[in-house]
């Protein structure tokens, strides 16, 4: 098995590892880089609890391998707020009750900043649709979209 | 204004919206090995040998073991059961001359990463000689092990004359009904993270969840070791619903092999392992018949039904089978009953409880007959169900049927109230005028219902202690546990409401055998209602004793001292002399004159709430549904679930409860089942395959919590919030279809498939 | 849920990626593009594939243009290049119909056109508009490039045309004429889900009325999708009304040869079909 030397850049910051091939993005994150927010709930691609930003759009850390984010830029839940301010999607989700165990929470967290960056004024069905990309297995979803869209009506402020 | 009752956010949110939880794979610790379980590959075989030499030549591998190796630790064990004669049925560490389910543990490895020990599970030579799987747990019982057969018991329960029931009815109801196998399946898989500190002589367990306790004194128990010198650690719960927490025999292999390696032992559940080997639950057969008179009273309900518990009885023994006949009549008056459930097992993955155990099953099954008595009699669906409601004049109800091993008391409730709050909240009669219109242009759309009585707040006891130290912040340490559902939020505002402080002054500390010696974890809804029957009483008693000691500093009598904010002052004044709590505490620290005078030092209470009943929350669920003929999609067009908890904490969590669990009861009606083909090979293993709601799945949810029946069983009035939501999802969801269907009583089975409407539609 | 090991090797030129594929492919070597369909089969190690030749970082892959009236799509170009018109005409509209039912938005932003015409999944989207609109593969090896005919491309449940040495550069489709009106219209069990049945019409009409030209295909029941030449035969040259749509429909029910759940998926084609005409005469 190949090994092979990576340079991630996460919310802003190089980490160097030294990693084997089969290593995926999601456990280099949580083992390498000591991030753990990013969640692995079904290392198969269809429950997104491990949901990235790379070069500002949503993947699946779990379905890619970690050496081929090198040279990319990626943002994880870690680097959502700004000290001690949070981010308005993590704010509003505290306010609207948006999530319950909070495992499902950092990778809906970061698809719905990917989905406010690429539009401030997404259509609630359009929200609905992207938002179907994860599971939340404790809220029933309802607050997770009002929380969207207050985020959406905070930030355009 | 006091924070009980109100909706503030959550103490649990901050780390967990910045990705700081502590989940069970977050946990690490130095030196640490991985587990894998290498699992049978069939459902039903003779186990002739395991090899596990060629995954031990593997560089990085540890350790292996097969059954030989842990032959001195016993089955799992089980803490909730009556039944006496189910021991042999207990599910060994690792198998044993048998394999019964696919997914069953056979062997283990030891290795330095998670990788390296599944690479070598994948060498281990497991011999295997097929027997036939039995699948169906209505078909006659085979061998379980030469002994036995696969019908450890039958639950039987009855009271009053059935026979004369059925005798003088005017008509008989008899349904033939099936409910699929489904289950919690929490977006964190389950992980147990075991260390033995040698220095201190003591194991500890992370990752648990649910019953710390219980787990603790058994694992102590099954290893030989004193249940002070074992500690289990709960950290973030990713979702519990029933599932996660119990005992399971990887919880004991992690903590054999921290005591036997001498080092740290990590293991993470993945997917498929989750979708085999976590509990499963739900799936039952019933036939059921009603005796009524002409105008649809019922005289006698006449149950047998057949509960598919899987390969093994696990921890609650014949818990859900038992439920499921002691709960079955729901708000209806059944003047006789008669109920034989046989609980049998096939060669599946064991079962157990899911949120709302054998309620979601039992609600469908009764409120399908209660359609069809309505059906038969020729009578609305919505008058026979108020023509048998117990009344509020009968409340508190007692009826001849245990369950949970209490006697059945409906404690409060005003069922036809709620009924009639909900038809107003849904709209019934102009959906119907609306329902009437579409199906004239040709449309397939229906109304449905389901009323539940739900059960919470299971007793005996729950003790917590509450302290407040010398800079005013309090402690709130309980035996409850959390799955993520506001136990620490729920638990602050109580404490907060009784004692006289910001909600945010109160830590919350659970799961932590630790801390506090005796805790009954969390489920069947018991944590707001005993807990928080504890909470309340040990903030009213330490508000009494900051009462008394600040008397005596402020020299002022204690019953006109009031306590706001953390503060003590007299009540007539806020510019009056005054001591804050954390003043009283140091009052009171050891050694100082006022705490000589009280048995022990400190601001500090430590109360208990007992209870010998359950208490009952009750609610009703209204579906419109729209039947697209070309493909049998069912698409939920508007819902309402309507739930009494007699009074809410914190209505935004209760709302959140409610939402939540009708998106699981969502998935149990229409997408989610574990299916087999016919030798027993597991089809849902990925989530391509079990189908959970996701977003796009929810309908219009629209959520009434009503306050009319505070529980008289407790200080607080409350009653359980965990599992309504779920409960009658399934009966109202078959109900609307149904009626879309003709409300010819064509929908029999849960989950109802597009392939099944197809069918059921005559395309 | 760890992959088993393998050698991962990043090319960054076609002549590269070429030879490495020659080298491993009889070693079981696969490419891997996108990954959204291989690394869930590695993880569940239903796949095991010794080595990779990542072809992501290839100059030239990620080329998504037109030339000549076709779009030549690259062998790495997302999905989600398709979400945005991709073409002029009703060919942009018809692949960014068509790409928000292909599985989620994240993975849509890594899985590729050309890597799900390769994996060959029956119940995928693209094949089925391959197949249906005549596309062309450009499949490259050492041995140069070599053009198939989409008909050609997917012989059956997982399976085409391709050799194990051979990467498939590039597809190209030919851009539809400014008439053409589509249909598509897809039944699965949740949002995002694979299709359990699918259809896809493109019609151009005189004009009278009539068809002049009708494209009509499957996918997700048979092993391949496939267009069906009786019921085009039947909309062609005449005025589409309910009748003749739901005769077209029917013939493709029965003309169908499900692979499992037979009447619930000749139930499932009639209604997709249907509907996917009705679309494209809208």
């Amino acid at each position: 098995m190949s090994e092979h030397a990576v340079t991630l850049r996460v919310n802003g910051i190089a980490h160097r590892l030294q990693l084997p091939a089969r290593r995926s993005l999601a456990d280099a994150l949580r083992d390498g880089c000591g991030l753990t927010g990013t969640h692995l709930g079904c290392e198969h691609g269809v429950c997104g609890a491990c949901t990235v930003l790379l070069d500002g759009v949503p993947v699946r850390a779990c379905l890619m391998l970690a050496v081929q984010a090198e040279g990319a830029e990626i943002r994880t839940v870690e680097g959502l707020a700004q000290g001690a301010t949070l981010h308005p999607l993590q704010q509003a989700f505290i306010d609207h009750h948006a999530l319950q165990c909070g495992f499902c929470t950092p990778g809906f967290l970061m698809l719905a900043v990917a989905m406010l960056e690429e539009d401030p004024d997404m259509p609630e069905a359009e929200m609905v649709h992207r938002l179907s990309s994860n599971l939340c297995r404790c809220t029933g979803y309802a607050n997770i979209l009002k929380a969207v869209q207050a985020a959406a009506a905070a930030m355009a402020r | 204004m006091s924070v009980f009752g109100q909706s503030v956010t959550r103490l649990e949110d901050a780390p967990l919206v910045r990705g700081q939880g502590a989940f069970a794979a977050d946990i690490d610790f130095p030196r640490q090995l991985h587990m894998r379980v290498v699992r049978a590959e069939m459902a039903h075989a003779r186990l002739l040998s395991v090899d596990v030499a060629p995954a031990l030549a593997l560089p990085g591998v540890v350790a292996a073991w097969s059954a030989a190796d842990v032959q001195g630790v016993p089955p799992i064990p089980f803490r909730a059961t009556k039944v006496r004669g189910l021991e042999p049925y207990c599910q060994p560490i690792l198998a044993r001359d048998r394999v019964r389910y696919v997914g069953e543990p056979v062997a283990v490895i030891f290795a330095e990463d998670a990788a390296m020990a599944e690479d070598a599970a994948d060498l281990v030579l497991v011999d295997l000689e097929e027997l036939p799987a039995l699948l169906d747990a209505a078909a006659p019982p085979g061998d379980f092990d030469g002994a036995r057969d696969t019908e450890p018991t039958i639950v039987r329960k009855a009271y009053g004359d059935v026979d004369a029931a059925f005798r003088e009815a005017a008509h008989v109801v008899a349904l033939d009904l099936s409910i699929g196998r489904h289950s919690g399946v929490p977006m964190e898989t389950r992980g147990a993270i075991a260390r033995y500190d040698a220095a201190m002589d003591v194991l500890e367990l992370h990752g648990t969840a649910k019953k710390q306790h219980w787990n603790r004194d058994e694992i102590a128990r099954l290893l030989g070791r004193a249940p002070s010198s074992v500690h289990l650690f709960e950290g973030h719960v990713g979702g519990g619903f029933g599932v996660r927490g119990e005992l399971y025999p990887e919880d004991l292999l992690v903590c054999l092999a921290a005591l036997r390696l001498g080092r740290p032992v990590k293991w993470i559940e993945d997917r498929r392992e989750h979708l085999v080997a976590t509990n499963h639950s739900r799936e039952q057969r019933h036939r059921i018949r009603a005796a009524v008179d002409a105008q649809g009273q019922i005289l006698g309900i006449d149950n047998v039904f057949f509960h598919d518990q899987g390969g093994y009885i696990r921890t609650h023994g014949a818990r859900v089978a038992d439920m499921s006949a002691g709960l079955l009549l729901g708000p209806y008056r059944v003047p006789a009953y008669r109920v034989a459930g046989h609980f049998r097992l096939t060669n599946k993955t064991p079962a157990a409880t899911y949120r709302s155990p054998g309620r979601f099953e039992g609600s469908f099954v009764r409120e399908r007959l209660m359609d069809a008595i309505a059906a038969r009699c020729g009578i609305d669906r919505l008058a026979v169900r108020q023509r048998n409601f117990v009344g509020v004049a009968e409340m508190p109800y007692a009826r001849p049927l245990d369950a949970l091993g209490t006697d059945v008391v409906l404690d409060s409730g005003d069922y036809a109230l709620l009924l009639d709050k909900a038809l107003a909240r849904f709209g019934w009669d102009a959906r119907q005028a609306d329902v009437a219109r579409r199906r004239a242009a040709g449309e397939c759309v229906g109304l449905g219902l389901g009323f539940f009585v739900e059960k919470s707040g299971l007793g005996p006891s729950d003790g917590v202690r509450l302290t407040v130290d010398a800079t005013g912040a309090v402690e709130l340490v309980t035996g409850a546990a959390s799955v993520g559902q506001g136990v620490e939020t729920v638990l602050a505002q109580i404490a907060a409401a009784a004692l006289g402080v910001e909600y945010r002054r109160v830590r919350v500390l659970h799961g932590r055998t630790d801390r506090i010696e005796f805790g009954s974890g969390a489920h069947a809804s018991r944590v707001t209602v005993m807990s928080g029957s504890a909470t309340h009483q040990a903030g009213l008693a330490l508000a009494a004793l900051a009462k008394a000691t600040a008397a005596a500093m402020l020299q002022a009598p204690a019953d006109s001292l009031t306590i706001e904010a953390g503060v003590v002052r007299r009540a007539e004044g806020a510019g009056g002399a005054s001591v804050t709590l954390g003043e009283v505490a140091r009052a009171l620290a050891p050694g100082s004159a006022l705490s000589r005078e009280r048995a022990t030092p400190g601001l500090t209470v430590e109360s208990w709430f007992h209870s010998d009943h359950m208490t009952y929350p009750y609610g009703v669920q209204m579906a419109q549904v729209a039947i697209d003929r070309g493909t049998g999609t069912v698409k939920v067009e508007h819902y309402l679930c309507a739930y009494d908890v007699g009074r809410a904490v914190n209505p935004m969590l209760v709302e959140g409860q409610i939402v939540g669990g009708f998106a699981q009861g969502l998935g149990g009606a229409l997408y989610e089942a574990f299916r087999y083909d016919e030798r027993g090979q597991p089809l849902s293993t990925t989530f391509a395959d079990y189908l959970m709601p996701t977003i796009a799945e929810m309908p219009p949810l629209d959520v009434l919590v009503t306050e009319d029946a505070p529980s008289p069983l407790n200080p607080i009035g409350v009653k359980g919030a965990g599992e309504g939501g779920t409960n009658a999802v399934g009966a109202a969801i078959a109900s609307a279809v149904d009626d879309a269907l003709g409300g010819r009583g064509l929908v029999t089975t849960l989950p109802i498939t597009p392939r099944d409407v197809l069918r059921m539609l005559g395309t | 849920m760890k992959p088993a090991p393998f050698h991962w090797h990043a090319p960054t030129t076609l002549a590269e990626a070429a030879a490495l594929l020659a080298e491993y492919a009889p070693q079981d070597g696969r490419v891997l593009a996108g990954g959204q369909s291989l690394l869930p089969a590695m993880a569940l190690r239903i796949a095991r594939p010794p080595h990779l030749v990542d072809i992501n970082r290839v100059a030239g892959l990620d080329l998504l243009e037109v030339v000549d009236g076709v779009l030549r799509i690259g062998a790495v170009v997302r999905h989600a290049a398709f979400l945005r018109e991709a073409a002029p005409g009703p060919l942009g509209a018809l692949l960014a119909a068509v790409a928000r039912h292909i599985a989620h938005w994240p993975i849509r932003q890594r899985g590729t056109f050309c890597g799900s015409l390769c994996h060959a999944d029956p119940a995928a989207e693209w094949p089925l508009v391959a197949a249906v609109l005549d596309a062309v593969m450009v499949a490259h090896s050492l041995r140069g490039d070599r053009r198939i005919a989409a008909a050609a491309f997917q012989r059956g449940l997982l399976d085409t045309a391709l050799e194990p040495d051979e990467l498939l550069r590039a597809v190209e489709l030919p851009l539809l004429a400014a008439d053409a009106r589509f249909g598509f219209e897809e039944v699965s069990r949740r949002a995002g889900d694979f299709a359990q049945a699918m259809a896809l019409a493109v019609l151009r009409r005189g004009p009278d009325g009539r068809v002049t030209e009708a494209r009509l295909g499957l996918g997700g029941v048979e092993p391949a999708p496939r267009r069906f030449p009786q019921a085009e035969a039947m909309l062609r040259g005449a005025i589409p009304d309910a009748a003749l749509i739901d005769a077209a429909a029917h013939s493709v029910a029965q003309a169908a040869q499900p692979m499992e759940d037979e009447g619930y998926r000749r139930a499932l084609t009639r209604t997709v079909v249907q509907r996917a005409l009705l679309q494209a005469c809208a």
